[in-house]
C-alpha cells in the first residue's frame, strides 16, 4: 500500500490549482479519499472522533441492499425461464447469470450517469464529492422494472440527481428521495414502461402474461400467489422489491448497525397494516379484499419501508415526528393502492408526499418543545 | 446536608480510553515556568498591569478585564515576568512567569465570614484574583459580582474520558472545601446545589458537608457536566443567571479565606495512552507540563491536551495547564492515511454506532488518535446527537438556528441552557464530522454580543 500512497502523493500536485488537471480536483480527491481515509486531524473541538463516517454509513446501506439485489438478479432469470417454460432445464448458475447480464447495464447506467453529474457539480461548486450517490445509484436500478430502456433510465437518473438533489445543494439538503424521483419521472413520462404487463420479465414470449400480482388484481384477477412465493419473492416486479425475506435481512442489518430508524420502519408497517384492516371492512375496489398481512408483502411496500422511508435526509428528524411520518407513509401507501387502481404502487407516492410533509411534522414537534420552555418561563 | 432522590440519566456515552491515572500521588518539584492565558476566559479583554522583568508575588495582579476592571488575574507563583507572548493582532496569548525557588505570597486579609458583608467579600475575592474561579451559566463566563444568582451549583464529579477522581483529589482538603462552601453560601439565600455520583458510595467528604443540598446522579458522560445537572435540577431561563465553581477551585477559595493568600496549588491527573506512568500530580495552577511528561511519554508523534480529549485545548509539550483544568491528556497524533479505513471490518476501531465489528467484541479500552476518521459533510444521519445529549433540546435544530444567525430561534430552542462542553459528545459521534462545539461557541458569542 505504501507504493500506492507514494504514487498518489507524487501525482497529487497535478490536480491542485494551477496543475495540469485542476479541473479534476474534486474527482481526484474523491478517489483518494476512497482509497485512503485522509490524514486530517482535529484542530479545534474534540481531539478524538468516532470511527464512523459518511462512507462507512453509506457502505453499510449498500451492504444491506445486497441480499435483495442478489435475489433480484436471480429472480430476473427465474421469471424469464418460467415464461419460456425452460425453468426445469436450466441450473442455478444459468438462471443467475442470465439475471446478472440483464441487470448489470442498469447498474452501470445509473452509476455512470449519476456519478458523472455528482463529480461535475462538486467541481463546479468547489465541494467534496458526497457519498450519498453510492446508495442512490444502487436503489435506482432496484426499483425499476427489468424491461426499462436504458436511455430512459439515464434521463430519469439525470433528472433525479440534478433537479432532485444538486439544485438544493447536494446530499443532505434534498427534499425528495432522489431514487424515488427517478422512478416517478419514468412513471409519469413513460407510463407504458413502468406499468402494465410487458416490462417486468426480461425477454418474455408475448403469449405469457407478465403482470405483477398487483396489476393482475387491477384486471379483476384476484389471484394472489401463495405465501411462499410472495414472501420469498418468486413473483414478477421491480428488481429489488419482490423478496420480502431478503428485504427483511437488509432491515436487520440496518437496525443492528443503527443506520436506519426503527421508529420509521416499524411505524410504516404498522400504518400499512392498520389501513389494510380498515379497507378490509369496505368493498371499494378489488384491492380492499386483500388480506391485511399480504398487503405488506405485495409491490414495493416492504422495500419502501426499509430502504426509502428511512432515508434520514428526506424523512422526519425528530423522535415523535418519525413515528407520525412512518405511520402516515404506511397508511397512505395502502390507501392509494386501494382507492386508485391506476396507481397500485402506492408506496412511491406515499413516500414522496410524506417527504414533502416531513418538515411540517418536525415544525410542530419542535414547537411543542419551544412552548414547554416558554411555559416554564411564565411559571 | 439534605438529600433528594437520584436522577437517572440514560443518554450519553462513556468512551473508554487507555491510560487512566493510577491513584498514586507524585509531588512534583516546582516547575520553572508558569503561565496565565487570557484565552482561558471567555469574553475577557486583557489589559496588562505588568511589564516584562517585573517582579511578582503569588497573588500580584498581572492583568485585568478592560470591560470589568475590577476583575483581575493574578500570578500563581512568585518570580519575574519573563515574557508576554502575543498572537494574531497583538492579542495576548500568555504571560509567562519564571518562578522563584520558594513561593512568596502577597498577604491579603483573612476573611471573617460572620462579620463580612457580601460586597466586601466579593471585593476581597476580586482583589486577590480568586473571582475568576466563579463562573456563570449561561455561557460559562466569569460571574458578574453585581449579579444576584438564582442558585450556585457544584458538580462533585467528572465523567469525561480519563477524568480525575475528585473523591481522591479532595481527600485531604475537607476543611478548606467546607470553608469554600461557606464563602460561596454568602452569595445566595438557598443552599448550594452539589451534584454527586451515586454509582459509587458517596464520598464522606460530600456527605459531611454543611450548607449544601446534595443531588444524586447516575449515568454516563456528560452526567458530570454541571450544565447537564443544572438542566435536570433547575433549568436556566432567559434573563436568569446561576453560578458554578469547580470543586478544586472551591478548595482554593476556602484556603484563601482561611489563610489570606492566593495558594493556587491543585492536583491534576496526567493521563492518556501515551503516558508511560499515568499518575496524579500535585502542582500549582498554570504550571508548565514539561517536567511532568519528562521521560514519561512514548516516542510517537503526540498530541498534548490541557483538559480532557473532548473539550481540552491543544498545547505544546512545554505548554501550560489551563486555568480551569484538572487533567493533562496525551494521545497519539493521527496524521496518517488509513488504507480503505472506511471499509475495514474494524476490530480495533471505536464507534458508538454498531457499524464496526468491534461492537461485537467485549473490549475494555481503546487507544484513539486525533484523526477525524473521515471528511466533513452536511448533516445526514438523524438521532445520533440525541443519543448522547441528555437534555430536552433538539440539538440539530439549535445548531441550524445558530448557522442561520437566527437569535430569536436560538433563544426558543434553549441556547441559554447549553455550553460547548455539553455538545462535545455530539461532535465525537458525528458521522458528518461537523465541528459542533465551535458552532455552539459561535452561537454563544452572538448571544453575548446581543445581550451586552
Amino acid at each position: 500500500m505504501k507504493s500506492l500512497r507514494k504514487y498518489i502523493d507524487r501525482i497529487k500536485p497535478n490536480f491542485h490549482e494551477g496543475g495540469k488537471y485542476e479541473k479534476l480536483q474534486s474527482t481526484f480527491e474523491a478517489f483518494e479519499a476512497f482509497l485512503f481515509v485522509p490524514n486530517k486531524t482535529s484542530q479545534i473541538g474534540t481531539h478524538i472522533h468516532d470511527a464512523i463516517d459518511m462512507k462507512r454509513t453509506m457502505a453499510i446501506v449498500v451492504f444491506a441492499l445486497l441480499p435483495a439485489t442478489l435475489f433480484g438478479i436471480y429472480n430476473i432469470g427465474y421469471q424469464h425461464f418460467v415464461s419460456t417454460s425452460e425453468i426445469y432445464s436450466v441450473d442455478f448458475w444459468q438462471i443467475f447469470w442470465f439475471g446478472f447480464i440483464e441487470f448489470l447495464p442498469l447498474v452501470v447506467v445509473s452509476y455512470v450517469v449519476g456519478l458523472t453529474i455528482e463529480f461535475a457539480s462538486a467541481q463546479i461548486k468547489g465541494h467534496k464529492v458526497n457519498e450519498g450517490y453510492l446508495v442512490t445509484g444502487m436503489l435506482i436500478p432496484l426499483i425499476m422494472p427489468i424491461g426499462v430502456p436504458l436511455w430512459m433510465l439515464a434521463v430519469a437518473t439525470a433528472f433525479a440527481v440534478i433537479l432532485g438533489k444538486e439544485v438544493f445543494g447536494g446530499t443532505g439538503m434534498n427534499i425528495f428521495n432522489p431514487a424515488l424521483l427517478a422512478r416517478a419521472f419514468i412513471f409519469f413520462s413513460y407510463p407504458s414502461k413502468m406499468s402494465g404487463t410487458n416490462v417486468w420479465i426480461a425477454d418474455k414470449p408475448d403469449a405469457f402474461s407478465g403482470a405483477t400480482p398487483l396489476s393482475n388484481i387491477a384486471l379483476g384477477n384476484i389471484n394472489i400467489p401463495d405465501f411462499y412465493d410472495l414472501f420469498f419473492g418468486f413473483i414478477p416486479g421491480s428488481v429489488g422489491e419482490t423478496s420480502t425475506f431478503c428485504i427483511l435481512i437488509g432491515a436487520l442489518i440496518l437496525l443492528i448497525t443503527g443506520i436506519a430508524s426503527f421508529k420509521i420502519m416499524f411505524s410504516v408497517f404498522l400504518g400499512g397494516y392498520c389501513m389494510s384492516l380498515i379497507v378490509n371492512l369496505t368493498n371499494i375496489t378489488f384491492y380492499s379484499q386483500i388480506p391485511a398481512f399480504e398487503q405488506l408483502l405485495l409491490g414495493g411496500f416492504a422495500f419502501g419501508a426499509v430502504f426509502m422511508a428511512t432515508d434520514p435526509v428526506t424523512g422526519s428528524q425528530t423522535k415523535v415526528g418519525k413515528y407520525i411520518y412512518g405511520f402516515l407513509i404506511g397508511l397512505l401507501a395502502i390507501l392509494i393502492r386501494v382507492v386508485n387502481p391506476a396507481y397500485p404502487e402506492g408506496m412511491m407516492f406515499a413516500i414522496l408526499i410524506m417527504n414533502l410533509l416531513a418538515p411540517l411534522i418536525d415544525y410542530y414537534v419542535v414547537h411543542a418543545n419551544i412552548n414547554k420552555r416558554l411555559k416554564r418561563l411564565k411559571i | 446536608m439534605s438529600k433528594s432522590k437520584t436522577i437517572k440519566i440514560k443518554k450519553g456515552l462513556n468512551i473508554k480510553l487507555e491510560g487512566e491515572a493510577e491513584k498514586i500521588f507524585i509531588k512534583e518539584d516546582l516547575s520553572e515556568r508558569y503561565a496565565v492565558k487570557p484565552s482561558d476566559f471567555k469574553d475577557v479583554f486583557p489589559k496588562l498591569d505588568v511589564k516584562v522583568n517585573d517582579e511578582v508575588l503569588a497573588g500580584t495582579r498581572l492583568f485585568h478585564d478592560k470591560k470589568n476592571p475590577e476583575i483581575v488575574f493574578v500570578s500563581p507563583v512568585s518570580g519575574i515576568v519573563e515574557a508576554i507572548n502575543r498572537g494574531e493582532r497583538r492579542r495576548i496569548v500568555e504571560i509567562i512567569i519564571k518562578a522563584d525557588c520558594e513561593i512568596k505570597y502577597e498577604q491579603f486579609e483573612k476573611i471573617e465570614l460572620d462579620a463580612i458583608s457580601k460586597t466586601d467579600l466579593a471585593g476581597n475575592l476580586l482583589k486577590a484574583g480568586l473571582w475568576p474561579f466563579i463562573q456563570q451559566k449561561p455561557f460559562n463566563l466569569i460571574a458578574n459580582p453585581e449579579d444576584k444568582p438564582k442558585a450556585i451549583f457544584i458538580s462533585g464529579f467528572d465523567t469525561s474520558p480519563l477524568a480525575p477522581d475528585y473523591d481522591y483529589i479532595l481527600h485531604d482538603e475537607k476543611k478548606f472545601f467546607q470553608k469554600g462552601i461557606d464563602v460561596m453560601s454568602k452569595f445566595v439565600s438557598d443552599k448550594i446545589h452539589l451534584g454527586v455520583n451515586s454509582q459509587f458510595p458517596i464520598s464522606k467528604l460530600y456527605t459531611q458537608l454543611k450548607g449544601v443540598e446534595i443531588h444524586e446522579f447516575i449515568g454516563p458522560h456528560p452526567t458530570g457536566n454541571v450544565g447537564i445537572q443544572i438542566h435536570h435540577i433547575n433549568p436556566i431561563n432567559k434573563d436568569e443567571k446561576v453560578w458554578f465553581v469547580n470543586p478544586q477551585d472551591v478548595v482554593t477559595i476556602g484556603r484563601f479565606a482561611e489563610k489570606g493568600i492566593y495558594d493556587a496549588s491543585k492536583i491534576v491527573a496526567l493521563c492518556g495512552s501515551e503516558i508511560l506512568k499515568p499518575r496524579y500530580y500535585k502542582i500549582i495552577n498554570g504550571t508548565s507540563i514539561k517536567n511532568m511528561i519528562k521521560q514519561n511519554i512514548t516516542d510517537n508523534k503526540l498530541r498534548f491536551i490541557s483538559g480532557n480529549v473532548l473539550t481540552g485545548k491543544k498545547i505544546q509539550p512545554d505548554g501550560y495547564l489551563g486555568f480551569y483544568d484538572s487533567q493533562v491528556t496525551v494521545i497519539p497524533e493521527g496524521d496518517k492515511y488509513k488504507f480503505m479505513g472506511w471499509a475495514a471490518p474494524g476490530f480495533k476501531k471505536y464507534s458508538n454506532s454498531r457499524t464496526f465489528l468491534s461492537s461485537l467484541l467485549p473490549r475494555k479500552k481503546y487507544k484513539l488518535d486525533t484523526n477525524l476518521n473521515g471528511e466533513e459533510r452536511a448533516f445526514v444521519l438523524t438521532g445520533q446527537y440525541e443519543k448522547v445529549l441528555p437534555m430536552n433540546i433538539f440539538p440539530v435544530f439549535l445548531l441550524k438556528a445558530i448557522l442561520a444567525n437566527d437569535i430569536e430561534k436560538m433563544e426558543k430552542l434553549g441556547i441559554y441552557e447549553v455550553c460547548e462542553e455539553d455538545f462535545a459528545l455530539c461532535e465525537f459521534v458525528c458521522s458528518s464530522k461537523i465541528e459542533v462545539q465551535s458552532i455552539i461557541s459561535k452561537g454563544i458569542d452572538m448571544m453575548i454580543k446581543e445581550n451586552s
